[in-house]
């Protein structure tokens, strides 16, 4: 195996790839030129004394510390279950594993605002957490799936042979081969606590987006907000380049699909333990949510028509459909050279898709403001340019979906085709992309089930008179309108419900 | 007695409206636009008294208007539409929170889309008036409003006002404080029901420390969080848990408690509001709008916002929200006392827009988050 790795490791970047490549992270980084643009602005020492304050530190603190424990409440809940319904005999397994990726479905200021207007004590650290790691784990669970589903049979095999086969112990082990996905998932479970302001805003859990969305929304001080953004992009990098140190080396040991599906290990015993956890899990993480909706509907009965929410559906659909086809034909260059030719140029591009994924929506909205008045003027606040800014937003999303299917096709598979003459763009047209086929549909996907959650970048640059399902959610719940916000609240969780399930079934 | 006035204001508005001599007149008998009858084809041909310095903008207004539009779709979207099929011009809203609304028009800057900003609160047009992106409104416009619910640079109008009360249950609290400083009394020891996020109560903290200073808000606000408040997510969960005896007391606004009573009917509703006239807890705030000074329909603009503080603007926020109208001769909704009887507290609204500050206080006194 280590002697088929050679060749196509260290050979030249194809330019074919590289330049698209670039262009998308470039792309991606566009609303860093707010922000150095703000900071510039500022000057220094307005940097240094927005940033150097007390509450600041202890803010980065008290987000980091949430970030750090959701991420590893995440690992814990993805990697037995993920394991559980891909590697063991479970029973219901298939319709398990779809349920599993469900929480992705909500949104985090609906799954709070289920949570607190139950029962108002949840408010605090252990409300955002439970509500944060209930919609979040899903990124470690989804592309886990997708490893674990293709890892070699053989290494269960091994340890069961050397007396190693307990299930925990063919947990870790699996675990061990899949890091660089587990890692990845980590990585976007981070980032994602770091900029959520719905979850912690609802549960009054004092996070530094507090002071960031307050800049907008009570200090009316966008450039404070600016510098402040700042420190999350600074975060970014280090963790960022974290997960770089972690993932390490690792080359995958996966086989392609065209070998045989894994015989299942049986849980005997176990398997009412993995039920158990199953049943909790959805049952937090969806079932009470979904429970709480269909309450509000019960209660006030419907107030909007049927045309109402059918428009809003289509602007969702309309939108982030566009938006996702779009986003992942241009994270494909950087997620195949990622994956196929890994080198220094191309770990910095995938990084640099990350960076911006730490910013608040908010954050991202004003920057593509920004960004639309200087350059875009006449797409501003036009279709064009919404979806330009779901590509900027999206786009780690989809590189991650990408790379993570490209890389477990063994690079053999690239040599052979290369010893037979083809070149390196055949090699990626007629090997690559067929058996990354799944990876790229379901990190479509992906995208179109973020994009049709995103409220704040949705708000801000949508045409005037455009609705969405979000956006509608937003302007009944603003004024405390359960009632009306019922339906679209029940859209929301049905419609994205439809990708979710589509990006755990290509599997 | 509306309908007399209503009348009076048509006919004064087809002739002149003459700047600043009309100051004294305080707008009491209504110099401005557009009552519910189209104001503009039939002034054009008004009397020759008319004079060019400050006639009704509605006059030439036409075409169409981009509203920023930190109000509810759900109160204002009606307002809109009555709006156009009086005046002819047609308004594209673009809705959202009014202070990133604010942070959008900040960032656009002198590019920006919007002619008019319509905001939830003062804050947030006190922020666009001070990066200087507001234009003059007409005289006739700030008129209508005392002054101490619009600008001091005459760039924004306040239309409409929502009072500070305390809404009880007269079950629980036959005798309900007057003053926010009653409050701190142990009788109330968890009985108090708030909003910590709510922009109404941030508001009343900040003038809380406008005028006693911040060492006293900082006293009143740890004896209020030593008296073990209880916090809720929204201003409508601290009224219902009022309503149904959780707490006895709640700091919300007025007009609260009249949403219920419009949605359930008044034998359902057992709370009442406490008013607090004179006192720092009965804080006035207001939404307001302005023109933007990069408009491409000036005209249109100062239409839209002359209309809001219209007779027939004022009547739709009376109806409609059981908001304060601010224009002399309009009379608040049925039950509730008028303005000059509450005697809000002389706090300029300008000086409210150290919110943030008010928030790290909130969160240092730990009645922010938890």
């Amino acid at each position: 195996m280590t002697s088929a790795r050679g060749s196509s490791w260290r050979s030249k970047l194809p330019a074919p790839l590289i330049i698209p490549a670039v262009l998308a992270a470039l792309a991606s980084l566009v609303p860093l030129a707010y922000l150095v643009d703000v900071a510039f602005d500022r000057g220094a020492g307005f940097l240094w004394d927005e940033l150097w304050q007390r509450r600041t530190l202890d803010l980065v603190v008290r987000s980091g510390f949430l970030a750090a424990c959701v991420t590893v409440a995440s690992v814990v809940i993805a990697v037995p279950l993920a394991w559980s319904v891909m590697r063991s005999d479970l029973r219901g397994r298939r319709v398990w594993r779809v349920a599993l990726a469900l929480p992705l479905a909500i949104p985090s200021y609906l799954a709070a605002f289920a949570w607190i207007s139950w029962e108002s004590s949840f408010a605090g650290f252990w409300g955002a957490f439970l509500v944060l790691t209930a919609v979040s784990y899903p990124y470690v669970y989804l592309p886990l799936t997708a490893a674990f589903g293709r890892l070699d049979q053989s290494l269960d095999e091994i340890a069961t042979i050397h007396g190693k086969g307990s299930v925990p112990r063919l947990i870790v082990l699996a675990a061990r081969q899949c890091r660089g996905t587990i890692t990845a998932g980590s990585l976007l479970v981070a980032l994602y606590v770091l900029s959520d302001f719905g979850a912690v805003a609802t549960m009054r859990y004092d996070a530094f987006t507090w002071v960031i969305y307050g800049a907008y929304r009570a200090g009316f001080n966008p450039s404070r907000a600016a510098v402040l953004a700042v420190v999350l992009v600074m975060i970014a990098l280090v963790l960022v380049a974290a997960e770089a140190v972690a993932r390490g080396r690792a080359v995958s040991t996966m086989t392609s699909r065209a070998v045989a599906r894994p015989r299942p290990i049986r849980l005997r015993s176990l398997a009412i333990w993995f039920h158990a956890a199953i049943v909790i899990v959805v049952g937090l993480a969806v079932l009470f949510p979904l429970w709480r909706i269909l309450a509000w509907v019960s209660d006030h009965g419907v107030e909007d028509g049927v045309g109402d929410v059918a428009a809003a559906l289509w602007g969702s659909v309309r939108y982030s459909l566009v938006a996702a086809c779009i986003t992942v034909l241009v994270a494909l260059p950087i997620g195949l050279l990622v994956a196929r030719y890994r080198s220094r140029t191309s770990l910095l591009l995938d990084r640099a898709t990350y960076v911006t994924h730490a910013l608040p929506g908010i954050v991202v909205a004003i920057s593509m403001v920004f960004i639309g008045v200087r350059f875009f003027r006449p797409v501003y606040l036009e279709s064009p340019f919404l979806v330009l800014a779901y590509v900027a937003l999206f786009l780690p999303v989809a590189v991650g979906g990408v790379r993570s299917s490209a890389e477990q096709i063994p690079l053999g598979l690239d040599d052979v085709a290369r010893s037979l003459g083809s070149g390196p763009m055949a090699v990626i047209r007629r090997v690559n992309l067929p058996l990354i086929a799944p990876g790229i549909a379901s990190a479509t996907a992906l995208v179109t089930l973020a994009a049709m959650k995103e409220l704040p970048v949705t708000m801000l640059l949508r045409p005037t008179g455009t609705e969405t399902l979000a956006t509608r959610l937003w302007t009944h719940t603003s004024v405390s309108d359960y009632a009306a916000a019922g339906p679209y609240a029940l859209a929301i969780i049905i419609f994205v419900a439809i990708p979710t399930a589509i990006a755990t079934s290509q599997r | 007695m509306r309908l007399l006035a209503h009348r009076t204001s048509l006919v004064i508005a087809t002739s002149l409206v003459i700047t600043g001599t009309l100051v004294a007149c305080g707008g009491s008998d209504s110099t401005t636009p557009s009552n519910s009858e189209a104001p503009t084809p039939s002034n054009s041909e008004a009397p020759e008294t008319s004079i060019a310095a400050d006639t009704n903008p509605c006059d030439e207004a036409s075409g169409s208007l981009t509203v920023y539009s930190g109000r509810s779709e759900k109160l204002v979207a009606d307002l809109y539409i009555q709006f156009t099929s009086e005046t002819g011009v047609t308004v594209d809203a673009r809705y959202g929170d009014s202070g990133e609304l604010a942070g959008q028009i900040l960032t656009e800057d002198s590019a920006t889309t919007a002619d008019v900003f319509f905001s939830q609160d003062a804050g947030a047009l006190g922020a666009v008036a001070s990066a200087n992106l507001f234009a003059q409104l007409r005289s006739s416009t700030l008129d209508r409003v005392p002054v101490e619910f619009r600008s001091r640079t005459n760039d924004w109008v306040g239309s409409s006002g929502r009072v500070r009360v305390i809404v009880y249950n007269p079950d629980l609290a036959p005798t309900p404080p007057t003053t926010v400083d009653e409050l701190l009394d142990p009788t109330w020891k968890g009985r108090v029901g708030f909003a910590p996020t709510n922009a109404s109560w941030q508001s009343f903290v900040t003038a809380l420390r406008v005028t006693r200073g911040e060492d006293a808000a900082r006293e009143w606000l740890e004896a209020f969080a030593a008296n073990e408040p209880m916090a809720f997510e929204k201003n409508a969960a601290v009224r219902d848990a009022v309503n149904s005896g959780e707490v006895a007391l709640g700091l919300v606004n007025h007009y609260y408690l009249f949403e219920k009573i419009e949605a359930e009917g008044a034998e359902a509703v057992v709370a009442e509001n406490q008013y607090l006239p004179g006192d720092i807890g009965g804080l006035v705030n207001v939404a307001g709008a302005g023109v933007l000074d990069n408009s491409d329909n000036d005209q249109a603009a100062q239409c839209f916002v002359s209309y809001l503080v219209s007779d027939a603007g004022q009547e739709y926020f009376v109806d409609r929200s059981s908001e304060y109208p601010l224009v002399a001769g309009i009379a608040p909704a049925d039950g509730l006392p008028t303005l000059d009887e509450l005697d809000p507290p002389a706090v300029d609204l300008s000086d409210l827009s150290s919110i943030a500050e008010t928030q790290e206080l909130l969160a240092e006194v730990g009645l922010l988050t938890r």
